[in-house]
């Protein structure tokens, strides 16, 4: 195949650790042959040379500044397939956190007198700057499912993520329940695709993939009643990756959230 | 005659920083460095947050040195809460640590170091060139993260490392299978330092403080006393005399002095500080690149990076001889001693050294928090050689002269989205 009939692809970064990105470099190590199939035109945490023709944009971070919004816009002009790569940029993420707290607070906390330098706003998900095509989900993404994610696209087809909840992929590991040893854990709410790796290695699933689409959160949530916890240590573990959905939701239920 | 340079963005390394230099009839007008960078305002999120996700949250910060930060506000953590963590959990730790060190070095050395020596813009067009450098590494970086992955699950983000212990424990039959390929993979190691030994690096030498932790009794990756190579000795308690974080006029970054204008953290600092704790290959490797104390070109950081890739490969065959020797075994987390506290974590992530200092409350939340970055600690010492550097080079052409320029920085392999408080420089 020429170098011409490949397909463009670009990655670029918002707010983020750059954890997906270097997860892409690490799916290398094992299906080298992937650069067999696209030309990266861009790549600015590996490569010098900046192509602005691309088909496929990867964008891995959350929009954290009104400044950014030009940049995420100019990138949808171009592309035509936008994907949000990994939890920031599909959920907003971690960086969320900061929006439990008075916005003018934690820039103080951080800035001191000096805050107003510094540019921020809530942080948010890319697709509530611009339209968002596919999402791989997780904090940091799953090597394989990105791997599998560009075979679908390759044929034209839609990214396989999964639809059902982690408790699935849980069992089919033959993990000992996490609730059976009294721990708690977000797995029956979230979208599997990760293998349900933190509880196979004895951690809680926290959500960073997001929510299933139709999760039976009040079950969920009397579950982990009945396991101790509090109602805000409860709204503490929904918050770790997806304060932004779980205020959305309170917001679209009438009750705009406290600050 | 005027030259400008101006490299927004700089590419191949961690996160966004620009390069600015103006020279006017051969003189230095202006030179910075300029982190534009979002702020991330991790120490703001952590408030409020129980101990226990302080780690998860903190890994979050950096990609590359995910493993280093949870291993910081672990020991953060345990110090505010009195936790001493057991023997296994020391050797487990300092297992997944090299597996982080030498994934990050690797990273950097041949994916991002290297094309600059061999004339091209990224690792790729080496696929063709040089298949059997860019397999070697990606054999060797594939080695680094599956240690770290039989440990905690995966390098980015750590999940079975924990307050007070682990809730994951390697097979014996996995840690044996790693020492089988630490063992194979000498070849790739010697290698290494054989590519490395054959390049000329850029020729530039300016003396600086150079500052590490250091331990008695090892090459200090975890915990120990801060030491300068000035002569200063404290406890990483005392981490705020050493940093000093300070505005400048000019800029908006925070900087950090302690006995000089500026002071380098790093591979190179570690090598400086603690050479005569490196195993006695590493040291070897030393003498193959031609360096030994005390190194002042900085674009030596990457060399002595080659060096401690080889301490860490056959450091981790110890540690795993140790863990086999124990016999792991799934333990219990080591409880809180007191409800709440203070305490400081001090690591050496792949870019030198690293402070987590925590608050906690009797209702095991953090009510503060302050992380200290690598990368923050090296921006001043970067511009104070990019300052002595261009005088010196200025009758080069311009691509030439920028191209010195990006290799300084990628020398000090900035981890720019790391340093959550160094903030923006207001671009003109």
């Amino acid at each position: 195949m020429s170098q011409n009939h490949k397909p463009k692809v670009a990655f670029f970064d918002f707010t983020s650790c750059e954890g997906c990105q270097l997860t892409v470099v690490d799916s290398l190590q094992t299906h080298p042959e992937l650069l067999d199939v696209v030309e990266i035109v861009q790549f600015r945490e590996a490569m010098t040379e900046k192509g602005e023709d691309y088909l496929v944009a990867f964008i891995e971070g959350s929009c954290t500044r009104q400044s950014d919004e030009e940049r995420l816009k100019k990138i949808r002009q171009q592309a035509g397939i936008v994907v949000a790569l990994g939890t920031c940029a599909h959920l907003g993420g971690v960086n969320t956190l900061k929006q439990l707290h008075p916005l003018d607070e934690v820039r103080r906390y951080v800035y001191g007198d000096k805050a107003d330098w510094y540019e921020t706003y809530d942080a948010r998900p890319i697709e509530a700057v611009i339209p968002v095509d596919f999402a791989i989900p997780g904090c940091p993404i799953d090597r394989n499912e990105f791997v599998e994610c560009v075979k679908a696209l390759l044929l034209g087809k839609k990214p396989p993520i999964p639809a059902y909840p982690l408790c699935v992929e849980c069992k089919l590991k033959e993990n000992i329940c996490l609730f059976t040893k009294g721990k708690v854990c977000l797995g029956p709410v979230t979208r599997a695709g990760c293998g349900a790796i933190c509880p196979t290695y004895g951690q809680s699933c926290e959500a960073c993939r997001g929510f299933i689409s139709n999760p039976n959160d009040s079950s969920m949530r009397n579950v982990l009643a009945e396991h101790g916890l509090s109602v805000e240590e409860i709204t503490s573990m929904y918050t770790m990756f997806t304060t932004y959905q779980v205020r959305e939701k309170l917001m679209q239920a009438g009750n705009s959230p406290e600050r | 005659m005027n030259t400008r340079i101006d490299v927004h963005h700089v590419t191949r390394v961690e996160g966004h920083g620009n390069i600015v230099v103006e020279l006017s009839d051969g003189k230095l007008k202006e030179c910075r460095f300029e982190v534009v960078e979002t702020p991330r305002f991790f120490e703001a999120m952590l408030r409020g947050r129980p101990y226990t996700e302080a780690s998860h949250i903190t890994s979050r910060i950096c990609g590359i040195c995910a493993t280093g930060h949870a291993t910081t506000s672990l020991r953060a953590t345990e110090n505010a809460l009195g936790i001493q963590p057991s023997q296994q959990t020391v050797l487990l730790r300092k297992l997944s640590f090299h597996g982080e060190i030498l994934d990050s070095h690797i990273l950097h050395v041949y994916m991002l170091v290297a094309p600059d020596f061999l004339g091209v813009g990224s690792v790729i067009p080496l696929v063709n060139s040089h298949p059997e450098i860019v397999l070697r590494a990606l054999r060797m970086k594939k080695l680094a993260g599956d240690i770290c992955a039989a440990v905690t699950g995966r390098h980015t983000h750590p999940i079975a490392m924990t307050v007070g212990g682990f809730t994951h424990f390697p097979k014996t039959k996995e840690l044996e299978d790693l020492r089988q390929r630490l063992e194979s993979a000498r070849d790739d190691v010697d290698a290494t330092v054989s590519l490395f030994a054959s390049l000329s690096w850029p020729q530039f030498e300016r003396d600086t403080e150079y500052i590490s932790l250091t331990r008695p009794d090892e090459y200090a990756f975890i915990d120990g006393e801060i030491i300068s190579s000035d002569g200063a000795r404290l406890p990483i308690e005392a981490y705020q005399q050493v940093t000093n974080e300070y505005l400048v006029p000019h800029s908006t970054a925070k900087f950090t002095r302690h006995l000089r204008d500026s002071y380098m953290v790093g591979a190179l600092a570690r090598f400086n500080n603690n050479y005569n704790q490196l195993h006695p290959r590493a040291k070897e490797a030393a003498a193959a690149l031609g360096i030994k104390p005390k190194v002042t070109n900085p674009y030596l950081n990457s060399a002595a990076q080659v060096v401690e890739i080889v301490h860490c490969f056959e450091d981790a065959i110890q540690i795993i001889d140790q863990l086999l020797a124990l016999g792991v075994r799934p333990e219990e987390l080591v409880p809180p001693t007191r409800a709440g506290g203070e305490g400081v974590g001090s690591c050496e992530v792949p870019r030198g050294i690293l402070f987590h200092h925590y608050m906690i409350g009797e209702d095991g939340k953090l009510t503060g928090a302050n992380c200290i970055i690598p990368t923050n600690q090296n921006i001043a010492n970067l511009q104070e050689d990019m300052r002595a550097l261009v005088p010196q080079i200025a009758h080069k052409p311009k691509e030439a002269l920028q191209l010195d320029l990006e290799m300084l920085v990628r020398a000090y392999d900035p981890c720019i989205s790391c340093s959550v408080h160094v903030a923006k420089i207001e671009a003109e």
